[in-house]
Formats: structure tokens, C-alpha cells, sequence
């Protein structure tokens, strides 16, 4: 039989998608460019008796998703700029917390209501660091509709295999643009769910590492009877401010995803063996980046694209080996400069290094980037 | 035989956090009894609260307990109670956390009419941090940040929360301590959202600022300005300038929130079984 077809928008890619993956709970506040996802998921969710709410704000959302991940489903809320400023304390509730739970951002500029409608990429420093305290992120950043599908499976994924949250972070373009998709089989790709204790009741403790780095995690309200706190914590749940408790939990809960950094990384590399020159590009501004370097080719400069798909964790090792084999690394992205900190720490002046950055609501174009690397070498 | 507290309590959880005389260990007691009056299962109930002084009681009660962030007791509890309806769920927390930060959450799970019961302990002040003045201080009382006298007027949190839509809405005081637990049970058996605002007491934070000598005084005044609905009935206005009405205000049946949205689900269900 022919697989299944659609000419699908982005954001309903992502919807399909988090229902394909096992998300019965989705909650959400309305906002310009993520909208859609939560119009699809309040249409399917019901037909497989899923729930979906839509709170008085974003910091609901984010309650509401993080309460029904304690009840046992799978989780969903997606937003853009302002509501993600909103929902930053409550993310970090479920770093400490370690509950489960796939956040969208379709990004928007800003600050503050920015330009709703125009394309961006400056929330990656957000993502990283946006709510306060020390914590693991993890992030991906999917550059077209069928990939926008696999990573939101892969989110879920991530989420519930390392008990925390997932961002995925896309920008205006690949969220509204329409382009043809396979849907995977039912099985075709893989879905992961948290890991459930084995011990009995009276031996659980929701914070018990004796099965490794992440914690089995019960449902509430199942026989499993336990407290939950956005204080420090031991691991039994309960608020502890003896130091070497604390010290423990906090390095823990960041080895969780340093440790298992090539596990959850995923980088596209194209023409990166013999480059002289790499891009460095995420998300709508690769597919720009990818035929800026098919030119170049073209011409005779031996340009490569590295693209990751994990923002974060940063893929340190694979961009710092790189940059040993080429003379320069272009990071084109759609903020006042973001990644390219992050590529910078990385790199450590073992290669020439240039950003171009484009904040006007339009997208970088491959003629900018050509441009930049003729400049650049 | 005395009532066995011990049975609902974490065993190594106490003691508490909280001051001597702070009314919130009796409403804690009163809530326990209240539990046990209606015969909740541990596993199947859940008691939900933000932060501040009230919001340290899930930790101390053996049953399913999540202490989130400072007024978002009523967001987390509507998802967990979403999630699985068949769940008991409570919410406990403070004036500052239910109707300051929290007001919006407050006012839409009223609205909703989500089966859950919210018992929010009015001591009139952010005892947690030190005693400033929250929406629920009087009018010209002290906190830390009203060294001259409160500018701001106070919300009535029954009328706020019957204002909003909730269906269940009930007062007593800390004085009170036998009506809490009556109050509780007859939130917890009604369906639909059910508020029991209950006044109580803090004396270091709250008492101590405004001429109350001790925590006695502080429950005497209460005692006095209570008025039972029934009474209360029977007064004028002007007579129950400043008194403090107590009992069941409100209660009405309206459709609850999860039993709307499984017929939702029935509906679209059915809708597309039919298509094929
Ligand atoms: C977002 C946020 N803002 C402020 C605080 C600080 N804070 C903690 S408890 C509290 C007030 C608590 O007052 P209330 O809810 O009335 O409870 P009480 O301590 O009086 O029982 C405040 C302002 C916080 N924890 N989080
Ligand atoms: S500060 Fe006030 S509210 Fe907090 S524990 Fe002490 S008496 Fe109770
Ligand atoms: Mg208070």
C-alpha cells in the first residue's frame, strides 16, 4: 500500500506529528505563529480521546501540561515570544521537577510583541538560559516539514526518556510554509516512554537514582504515592537544604543530558570533508546556507554546510573538530549574533570565524551568504 | 476515642514550618478530618498548592501531594484533573498565592467549574516573606510595605470567587475549627469548583504589626465578628458593616468541566465512527 501523502503546513506537521509520538494532552494560550498547532490538536486530539484545554495564559499552559505529565500522558504546549518569556519560571519547574513535557516555540523577533508575524531565530540564548538557575536543555531545531515531523516524535522522545523538558524551536518560515510529507507507518518511528518503577510502593522514591542518572518516574494517582517540590530536593521528593544533597541533585540533573550529549545530538553534514569553509546554519536559514553552498561550488570554493538539529546540547565536539580541517566557519542566523557565541567558546580561535545577522522580518538569502564568504576568505 | 491524626500524617515530616499560634495547623487538622469524614482513598487524591506559609501543607499529608510555584496551585490541579477526572483534587495556598498572583488562575478554574475543592487560608498578609501587605490586608492596616497605613482596598474572595462562576463557595474562620471540616466535606462532596476561604491567623507577621498582643486576640475577634449566613439573613446592611459572614454563601449545580469535555469526546467520537 502507498504511504500516506499530505501537502501539510509546518505547525501541522507538528500536531500530527506529537499525536503520532503519543501526546494525549495539549494546552496552550493563542499566539501568532504557533496557533495552528494548537487548532489541529484541539480537532484530533478529542478523536483518540485525548484532552485539550486552552488556559487563561501561558504560565496555565505550562501548569496544566506539567500536572497532566505527573497524571502519566505525554504533553504538549507551543507558543512564540512573549508567551515564552511568560513561561519561563514553570520550565524551570519542570527541569527541577523532572517532569516530561514538548514545548514549541515558533520564534518571533522581539523583545516584547517584536514583529509577530516576521520570521526569526533569536530565542536560542532563551532556550539555553532562559528561565533562572543552573539546568540541562535540550532543543531542537527542525528545517523543513517532514523533519519538523521526525523531530517532534524524537522530542517526545528525548523528553520522556531524560524526564525533562523539550523545546522545539522553529522559526516563522518553517512553521507556515507547505511542502509535501511521507507520514511514517504506525512503528515505523521509534517511540520511547518514560520509564515506570519497577519497585513497589512502599520502596519508590521519585528521585531515586539507584537505576541511573534518570529516575523511574509513577503516575500520580496510581499506586505510587509521592511529593513533588520546585524546592531543592532529595531523593525522596521532599525539600532538603543539606549541601551535599543539593550539590548532588543539581550535577546530576545536568549529567543527565551532558553525558548522553551523543545520544541526543543530530547535525546534517553536507560537503564538509574536503571544505575550506564551512556555514554553520539552523532551520530555514540552512535551506538558504545548503544553496549558498551548491554556487559556491560552483565557482570553485570548497564550501560545506554544517547543519545541527540538536541546538542544544551544543554539538562542541563535531564543530570543534571542524573547525581543526577549514580556515573559516560562517554562522548566518536570523538574531544580532546567538549561535555564533556559542560556536566562538567552541572554536577557540582554531579558525577564522564571521556571523551574519538579518533582524528585519526577512529571511537570509544565499546571495548574502555567497557574499559573506567571499568577504570572509 | 480521639480523633487519630497520625494516620494521614508523613511519618518524619514534622515538625512543621510553621510559627506557634499560625492558624494554618488548624486548618490542616480540619482538612485531615474532613479527608477521613469523606473516606478518600490516599492513592486517589491529590492536594495541590503554590507557595508561601499555607502552601508547606501538602508536604506534611500522606497523600499525592505537589507543592508548584507561587500561585499556580489552580493551572497544575486543572491539569492533573483533566488528566485523570476520576482524581480527587485539592488545592491549598495562601491569600497573596490564591487571589493575588494566582487571581486569574483563581477566577478561570472558578469559571470552568472543574471539580476541585480550593481551600484558601486568608491570613490577610504575605506571611512567607516577611509581612507585606497582600490584596486581602484592610484597608489602612500594616504590613512591611505599608509603614503608613494600607492605601489599597481589600478583595472579598467569596464574592470574587461566586463572582467568577464558582459553584460551591463557603467562609469560616480558624476560631471555627469544627466548621472547617464540616465546610471541606460539603466542598469535597459537591460537584463542580468549591471554594472554603478560611480566615485565620498570623500573628508574627500579620498580628504582631497590628496591636494584637497575642494570637488569642487575634481568634477573639474573629469569634466576635462572626455571623452565620442563617443570621445574617435577618440583619441590615449597616449591621453587618465589617462582620464576617460565615457558612455555605453559594451553591448551585451547573455543568462540571470534565464531564463536558468527555461528552465532547463522546461527540466528536461518534461523529467520526459514523464517517467511516
Ligand atoms: C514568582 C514569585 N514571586 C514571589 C515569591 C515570593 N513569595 C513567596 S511566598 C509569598 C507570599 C505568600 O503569601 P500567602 O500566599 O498569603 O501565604 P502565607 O505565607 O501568608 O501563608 C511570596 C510573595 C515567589 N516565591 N515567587
Ligand atoms: S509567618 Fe505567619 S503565616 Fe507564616 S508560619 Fe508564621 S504565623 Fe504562620
Ligand atoms: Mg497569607
Amino acid at each position: 500500500m502507498a504511504k500516506k501523502t499530505a501537502l501539510i503546513q509546518g505547525n501541522e506537521a507538528c500536531a500530527h506529528a506529537a499525536i503520532y509520538a503519543g501526546c494525549t494532552f495539549f494546552a496552550g494560550y493563542p499566539i501568532t505563529p504557533s496557533s495552528e498547532i494548537a487548532e489541529v490538536l484541539s480537532k484530533e486530539l478529542p478523536k483518540i480521546g485525548g484532552k485539550f484545554i486552552q488556559m487563561e495564559d501561558e504560565i496555565a499552559a505550562m501548569a496544566a501540561i506539567i500536572g497532566a505529565s505527573l497524571c502519566g500522558h505525554k504533553v504538549m504546549d507551543a507558543s512564540s515570544g512573549p508567551g515564552m518569556s511568560l513561561k519561563q519560571e514553570l520550565i524551570g519547574y519542570a527541569c527541577i521537577a523532572e517532569i516530561p513535557c514538548v514545548i514549541v516555540n515558533v520564534m518571533r523577533g522581539g523583545p516584547s510583541t517584536g514583529m509577530p508575524t516576521g520570521p526569526s531565530q533569536s530565542d536560542v540564548m532563551q532556550a539555553r538560559w532562559g528561565t533562572h538557575g543552573d539546568h540541562a536543555t535540550i532543543a531542537v531545531a527542525p528545517a523543513s516539514c517532514q523533519e519538523i515531523f521526525s523531530e517532534t516524535v524524537r522530542a517526545f522522545n528525548l523528553a520522556e526518556t531524560y524526564r525533562m523538558p523539550v523545546q522545539i524551536l522553529m522559526d516563522e518560515i518553517v512553521a507556515h510554509m507547505r511542502e509535501k510529507i511521507v507520514f511514517p507507518e504506525p512503528g515505523e518511528l521509534e517511540i520511547l516512554n518514560r520509564q515506570l518503577p519497577a519497585v513497589s510502593p512502599a520502596d519508590y522514591k521519585p528521585f531515586d537514582t539507584s537505576f541511573g542518572d534518570v529516575p523511574p518516574l509513577a503516575a500520580m494517582g496510581s499506586n505510587y504515592r509521592y511529593h513533588v517540590t520546585g524546592l531543592n530536593k532529595a531523593p525522596d521528593g521532599f525539600p532538603t537544604t543539606t549541601a551535599e544533597l543539593v550539590d548532588a541533585e543539581e550535577r546530576r540533573q545536568l549529567r543527565k543530558v551532558e553525558a548522553n550529549a551523543s545520544a541526543i545530538e543530530k547535525n546534517e553534514e553536507y560537503l564538509v570533508d574536503d571544505a575550506e569553509i564551512i556555514i554553520l546554519a539552523f532551520g530555514i536559514t540552512s535551506r538558504s546556507a545548503r544553496f549558498a553552498v551548491d554556487n559556491l561550488r560552483k565557482e570553485g570554493v570548497r564550501a560545506g554546510l554544517f547543519r545541527p538539529i540538536t541546538l542544544w546540547p551544543f554539538p562542541e565536539k563535531r564543530v570543534a573538530g571542524l573547525a581543526g580541517q577549514v580556515k573559516a566557519i560562517i554562522v548566518p542566523e536570523m538574531n544580532l549574533g546567538q549561535l555564533i557565541h556559542e560556536v566562538e567558546r567552541v572554536v577557540k580561535g582554531s579558525c577564522k570565524l564571521a556571523g551574519l545577522g538579518r533582524v528585519d522580518g526577512e529571511p537570509i538569502t544565499p546571495y548574502q551568504i555567497i557574499d559573506k564568504v567571499k568577504e570572509v576568505l | 476515642m480521639a480523633f487519630d491524626y497520625e494516620k494521614y500524617i508523613r511519618p518524619g515530616k514534622l515538625p512543621h514550618i510553621w510559627c506557634p499560634g499560625c492558624g494554618h495547623g488548624i486548618v490542616m487538622k480540619g482538612l485531615i478530618r474532613a479527608i477521613d469524614k469523606c473516606g478518600l482513598s490516599k492513592n486517589r487524591t491529590a492536594i495541590i498548592s503554590g507557595i508561601g506559609c499555607a502552601s508547606r501543607l501538602p508536604g506534611y499529608v500522606d497523600f499525592n501531594t505537589v507543592h508548584t510555584a507561587h500561585g499556580r496551585a489552580a493551572a497544575f490541579a486543572t491539569g492533573m484533573k483533566m488528566a485523570d477526572p476520576g482524581l480527587t483534587v485539592l488545592c491549598v495556598g495562601g491569600d497573596g498565592d490564591g487571589v493575588a498572583i494566582g487571581g486569574n488562575h483563581f477566577i478561570h478554574a472558578c469559571r470552568r467549574n472543574i471539580d476541585i475543592t480550593y481551600i484558601i487560608m486568608n491570613n490577610h498578609i504575605y506571611g512567607m516573606t516577611g509581612g507585606q501587605f497582600s490584596p486581602c490586608t484592610p484597608t489602612d492596616g500594616f504590613a512591611s510595605t505599608t509603614p503608613y497605613g494600607n492605601p489599597d482596598p481589600v478583595f472579598d474572595i467569596a464574592k470574587l470567587a461566586i463572582g467568577a462562576g464558582a459553584t460551591f463557595v463557603a467562609r469560616t474562620t480558624a476560631y471555627h475549627a469544627n466548621q472547617i471540616d464540616k465546610m471541606i466535606v460539603e466542598g469535597i462532596q459537591h460537584k463542580g469548583f468549591s471554594v472554603i476561604e478560611i480566615l485565620d491567623c498570623c500573628p508574627t507577621s500579620y498580628g504582631r504589626r497590628n496591636k494584637f498582643r497575642s494570637v488569642v486576640e487575634m481568634m477573639k475577634q474573629h469569634k466576635e465578628l462572626a455571623v452565620p449566613v442563617t443570621a445574617a439573613a435577618k440583619m441590615t446592611p449597616e449591621d453587618l458593616q465589617g462582620k464576617i459572614i460565615t457558612g455555605i454563601l453559594h451553591q448551585e449545580e451547573k455543568p462540571e468541566y470534565c464531564e463536558q469535555y468527555a461528552r465532547l469526546i463522546d461527540k466528536v467520537q461518534a461523529q467520526t465512527a459514523g464517517k467511516g
